[in-house]
């Protein structure tokens, strides 16, 4: 292995990790494309199918350098997608099992040639698994004077490529995306625009391939963009999103890759690895955590949703208390009585709409203030209109209307209110008897 | 007779009480309540998305309930499942799948065959003669996708013939199938209540109603209005299930879940 | 029917064949191992395929006792694979297997290590497929998390779950090479196989797990069966579709586990998904799947291995997936049932009945515009080629096809005549034609210009049933005769092929 301990050094470490961030991001900008088609399993067999391809060019030039080695690797790429298309097409073959027949006889001519070439070309299979991407800074090219990995040029070409065409398309891939028939009916050829997306996908498995070898591309086309996908509903900030994801992925991977086996007692392992690793761990930090979409997101809100909800029935219960008496006041046992809660929660209840000042408590008994009544007037007005326009609108059974009232009492606002009085012919009492307040007055 | 909760019969055939469902915290039902009298055919109707299917998922335990009970022949689902047939919409399945017609209706045996046994001579006849109840005994051994819309539905019938049940739901039966599949199907109907079952369609096709069915069940999410079809099958219960959302109702339930989202 | 049963029958021969081999192998290859001694056994380590020299004979006599390892296992594991394979393939999740194989890689790298650590021999086979099973139970346990945690959608969850569990075993594998127990690198060869040295006790294990499945699927047909075609209905019987579904995960896993080490992850899915594919192609039915599948993937293990054993390095796990390409190739061309010769055959037949349709109404209703009782005239051809857009060559194809089925006579002189049978025939033909265009211009409101395109594309499907509701709603057209047609008539005798009066 190169590195044995911690000690970076940015003639190797900071080549590998731009060679890891360029093929990350090329491979995610497109990739964004097959999730949002449901095609990432296309992807992966891609990237699997490129093998013979591959092979077959090292047994016909034996050279690992040349541009037909490279042809030679699309076209069977490309060639994936057209035979699952057409084993789904005009077999009837459900499009998994298509994919699944045409990627693994491809891998399996892969093998073959491989164990075939041996006497002449040097093709390690674990370099297939894994690519040899701490590998890549020994081999240089020389540009004008500035020499770099071989491989990070060529995938400095790719990423241009992906990104120009995502830029230039990125209209027609969205639409494309989105719905093909919609597409083809606005001028947009979606069947054209498929076949140019599969092509840089083999284009970029292949040139990728090197580097983290076939099956971490698939990682890298399909794992990012998934992460984007739960943290954004626009597609032009997923795109973007999922270049930073590859990236940091990357970063994090080959630092990891360095980091932990030492921990444990061993010296690094394979950078590809554990850039597939991280960019797993950071789907899962957004299953997690993502604003909007996140499990620990959706958790709070309802807490909260449930909390505020509380909150507005202890006003709403203190109301219905001193409807027919000015003065009653509820203690707290009484509230966590009747409101079926535990202390803890009431008297949070508590503290919360005090330092809002809607409640004063006296030793224990509680009662609104005249800010209070009037945010608890509305609370009860919306509960009672509601209840009255259920019954007398929808035709509900009036002993089942309560708990779809409260349901609704808390999301019904001023304007909200206005129209269910409109609707209900302004009635004055609900359908238990009980007087609906008015907007600003009392109930009376 | 379809009537309001009040009058409890432990035999009734089917009883739903304060029926609610919800997809994602969105009712799609919402208190649903009403008997189904033995020996009655009953239509379901109410426009798109007013939870037709969805009540009959509910009442077979296949959708979770948010709320409410429902009990047929007085007992749990489960207990007297043995007694209830159903017929779900044909797009639920690929027909492409290599099955023969006969194996589909012989389905419908698979709980008296039991577990680990083979369909035998025995119940292939029983099938058989269920292809035959619905007119197509001779296409028994054809690829499913070899028949036509109409006799795929009557492949589905007669799958639930052969459970030789005693209470009916059928999702849309009457989609898309040819005149004389529908024909075919009224007359199975009618000997059917004439040995005493009970059938809840899902029915699309405002016109035949009062032709087909004895009473009607009127859903938009609620149950606007129930019983026997001359008695409540009118323009003005017709105008409620079909015209006038309730939008109060609509924008409340989305500001509900737009206050989940927004926070 | 018939046909099916003898692709079924040959199916089970296949399989049984196979069976039968493997049995009498399991019994001879088993025996060796106990009685022989020890330095008969040949190296297992020797890599892919024997010496350079071909014997034919002796590989197909499986008197090499490495070969009949080899041969016995794979045989087994296409049977089983084969099998699970037909139920994934129907309950649509052909995919699942890749997603599961590539998952176990992490758990048998870690197994090792642990083991390593806790001073055991780390390449004890058990111990290995067990840290298999387990990833590749999380594996499919973290697919149904992120189904149902997030919006992402099932291939989404598969490609993540493939390509993060197989990096997590990458990096694993790494630490394992560098492992004290120095000789780690055998764990590879659960990525690529090493069939050419499996062993008489990974054999036996191949074997216990195949039959299994087959036990398993065997009981459990029926049951599968419907749990495939229609859940929702299995369900509302009252089947407890998950437990249904976990045991048919629970067959792919065992099957799988025990598959890679014998053709490694890549080719594995393969076995579950190539002959489960290519068997639908034979049969109509649920068991015809089954059954062909299991026959299909005994037959590819069993001549793939022979081959790779019979021919210097082809690496065997390889040659058993392309044997099943070749096989899947087969029938999707020539499959009895769905195969695409088999189907192109079908098309063409029904569109030469058209063809023979259209030439038998043309040369009726030129007959019919030449007056009363001349229905059996002879039409000459340029005539006919003037009333539809059909080229000679196609024509003249259509006359010798309709002759053939004498329903046609073609006269010296160059034109073409009905036969009695023809003009019965045309006379059917034209009366459906007509009543069709009837109803589409009465019911549908289609001009009646246009009707004659439309009828056309439809009549030829007409069932006999659909004719008589026709009929009934068009009522009075009870006679035999066809209607009087609707439209002007083009008969090739004036230049323009439709009369202008016909327009409404």
């Amino acid at each position: 292995m190169i590195l044995g301990n911690l000690n970076l050094s940015w003639a190797i470490d900071g080549w590998i990790i731009a060679v890891g961030v360029l093929a990350a991001v090329a491979a995610a900008l497109l990739g964004n494309f097959l999730v949002l088609r449901r095609m990432s399993m296309l992807g992966d067999a891609i990237s699997h199918a490129v093998l013979p391809g591959l092979a077959a060019a090292f047994l016909i030039t034996g050279s690992r350098h040349s541009v037909p080695m490279f042809v030679g690797a699309v076209i069977v790429g490309i060639l994936t997608a057209l035979l699952t298309e057409w084993i789904h097409h005009y077999g009837q073959v459900d499009e998994g099992a298509s994919m699944g027949v045409v990627f693994t006889s491809l891998f399996a001519v892969g093998l073959v040639l491989i164990v075939r070439a041996v006497d002449h070309v040097d093709l390690d299979p674990g370099c297939v698994l894994h690519g040899a991407i701490e590998m890549s800074p020994l081999d240089t090219w020389t540009i004008a004077g500035f020499t770099a990995p071989r491989v990070a040029v060529v995938l400095s070409a790719v990423l241009l490529t992906n990104l120009t065409f995502v830029i230039v398309f990125f209209k027609e891939l969205r639409i494309s995306s989105f719905d093909p028939s919609l597409a083809t009916t606005v001028g947009v050829n979606a069947v054209a625009m498929h076949y140019a997306l599969m092509t840089l996908v083999a284009v970029t498995a292949v040139a990728s391939f090197e580097a983290v070898g076939n099956i971490l591309v698939v990682a890298m086309l399909i794992v990012p963009p998934a992460t984007a996908y739960l943290l954004t509903d626009r597609l032009s900030v997923m795109v973007l999103l999922s270049a930073v994801i590859a990236t940091i992925s990357a970063v994090v991977g080959h630092l990891g890759a360095i980091a932990i086996p030492v921990w444990l007692g061993y010296s690094s392992t394979h950078t590809a690895g554990m850039m597939a690793v991280a960019s797993g761990g950071l789907l899962v930090l957004a299953i997690l955590f993502a604003p909007r979409q996140g499990v620990i997101a959706k958790w709070l809100r309802q807490r909260l949703i449930a909390m505020e909800v509380f909150q507005e029935d202890v006003l709403g219960l203190l109301y219905r208390a001193a409807e027919h008496d000015h003065t009653a006041t509820l203690s707290t046992d009484q509230l966590i009585q009747r409101l079926q809660s535990s202390r803890w929660t009431v008297g949070m209840a508590l503290r919360t709409q005090r330092q809002r000042g809607l409640i004063e408590s006296i030793n224990e008994c509680h009662s609104l203030t005249a800010h209070g009544v009037e945010a608890a007037q509305g609370l009860v007005r919306a509960h009672r209109l509601w209840e009255h326009y259920l019954v007398d609108r929808a035709g509900m059974d009036a002993a089942a209307i309560h708990l779809q009232a409260e349901r609704f009492e808390h999301v019904t606002d001023r304007a909200l209110r206005d129209r269910l009085d409109e609707e209900t012919s302004a009635t004055a009492h609900d359908p238990h008897g009980k007087a609906i307040p008015d907007e600003s007055g009392s109930a009376d | 007779m379809v009537t309001k909760p009040a009058d409890k019969d432990e035999a009734l055939p089917l009883s739903v009480h304060d029926l609610t469902v919800a997809y994602h915290r969105r009712p799609v039902l919402w208190d649903v309540a009403f008997n189904v009298r033995p020996g009655r055919l009953v239509a379901i109707i109410g426009p798109n998305g007013a939870g037709k299917s969805t009540l009959i998922k509910a009442a077979l335990d296949l959708t979770p309930r948010a709320s409410g009970s429902v009990q047929v022949f007085g007992g749990t689902y489960r207990a007297n499942r043995h007694r209830v047939g159903y017929v779900p919409q044909r797009e639920s399945v690929d027909w492409d799948f290599p099955i023969s017609a006969i194996e589909v209706v012989a389905m419908g045996l698979y709980r008296e065959v039991g577990w680990f046994r083979r369909v035998g001579a025995k119940h292939r006849l029983k099938a058989l003669e269920a292809l035959d109840r619905v007119g197509i005994a001779d296409l028994a051994d054809r690829q499913i996708s070899q028949l036509s819309g109409g006799q795929q539905q009557r492949a589905f019938l007669a799958r639930a013939l052969v459970q030789n049940a005693d209470l009916y739901f059928m999702d849309e039966p009457f989609a898309a199938v040819d005149a004389a599949t529908e024909s075919a199907i009224v007359d199975l109907l009618g000997v059917m209540k004439q040995e005493g079952k009970t059938t809840l369609v899902v029915h699309h096709d405002l016109h035949t109603v009062p032709a087909y069915f004895d009473d009607v069940l009127l859903l938009n999410m609620r149950v606007v209005a129930s019983g026997p079809v001359n008695e409540v099958f009118t323009q003005d219960n017709l105008q409620k299930t079909y015209g006038g959302r309730l939008t109060l109702l609509d924008e409340a339930t989305q500001a509900v879940l737009r206050r989940e989202r927004s926070l | 029917m018939r046909r099916f049963r003898c692709v079924a029958m040959l199916a089970l021969a296949l399989g049984a064949v196979s069976a039968c081999a493997s049995t009498q192998l399991l019994a001879t290859t088993l025996l060796p191992t106990t009685l022989l001694p020890t330095g008969d056994l040949p190296s297992n380590l020797r890599g892919e395929g024997p010496a350079e020299t071909i014997d034919w004979l002796r590989v197909l006599t499986l008197r090499d006792y490495n070969t009949r390892i080899v041969v016995l296992g794979t045989t087994l594991l296409g049977l089983g694979a084969g099998v699970v394979g037909s139920f994934t393939l129907l309950r649509k999740r052909a995919l699942l297997g890749d997603a599961l194989s590539h998952a176990t890689l992490p758990g048998i790298a870690l197994a090792f290590l642990i083991a390593n650590a806790l001073g055991s021999d780390g390449k004890h086979l058990p111990v290995l497929l067990l840290g298999a099973a387990v990833s590749g139970v999380v594996g499919v346990g973290a697919i149904l998390a992120i189904r149902r945690l997030t919006k992402l959608k099932e291939d989404a969850a598969l490609g993540i779950v493939l390509s993060v569990f197989f990096g997590a075993g990458v990096a694993l594998l790494g630490l394992v090479q560098q492992s004290a127990s120095g000789n780690a690198a055998g764990l590879e060869s659960f990525i690529y196989g090493k069939t050419a040295s499996l062993l008489a006790s990974d054999a036996l294990m191949i074997g216990v797990a195949a039959l299994l499945c087959l036990a398993v699927a065997t009981a459990l047909s029926k049951e599968l069966r419907l749990l495939c075609f229609d859940a929702t209905y299995a369900a509302a019987l009252g089947y407890p579709i998950g437990l249904l579904d976990a045991t048919l995960m629970g067959m792919v896993v065992i099957i799988t586990i025990l598959g890679l080490q014998a053709v490694g992850l890549v080719l594995m899915i393969a076995l579950l998904v190539i002959p489960a594919a290519a068997a639908r192609f034979w049969t109509e039915s649920t068991n015809g799947v089954t059954l062909i599948a299991g026959g299909l993937g005994a037959a590819s293990s069993l001549m793939g291995s022979l081959l790779s054993a019979a021919l210097p390095r082809l690496p065997s796990g390889a040659m058993i997936v392309l044997v099943s390409t070749a096989l899947f190739v087969l029938s999707a061309t020539v499959g009895t049932r769905r195969g695409v010769l088999r189907r192109w055959g079908r098309r063409r037949r029904f569109e030469r009945a058209i063809h023979v349709e259209h030439l038998l109404r043309a040369v009726y209703e030129i007959a019919e515009v030449a007056g009363a009782g001349a229905e059996r005239l002879a039409v000459p051809i340029d005539r006919l080629l003037r009333v539809r857009s059909w080229s000679s060559e196609r024509l003249r194809a259509t006359i010798a096809h309709a002759q053939r089925e004498s329903l046609v006579q073609r006269l010296t002189q160059g034109g073409v005549r009905l036969t009695e049978r023809g003009s019965l025939e045309a006379e059917r033909l034209t009366r459906q034609h007509r009543l069709w265009e009837l109803y589409l211009i009465t019911h549908a409101d289609i001009a009646p210009a246009r009707v004659d395109r439309r009828a056309d594309a439809i009549e030829h499907v007409l069932e006999p049933e659909t004719i008589a509701r026709l009929e009934r709603l068009l009522e009075s057209r009870t006679t035999e005769a066809p209607p009087a047609s609707p439209h002007a008539l083009a008969t090739g005798t004036s230049h323009g092929s439709k009369t202008p009066g016909a327009a409404p």
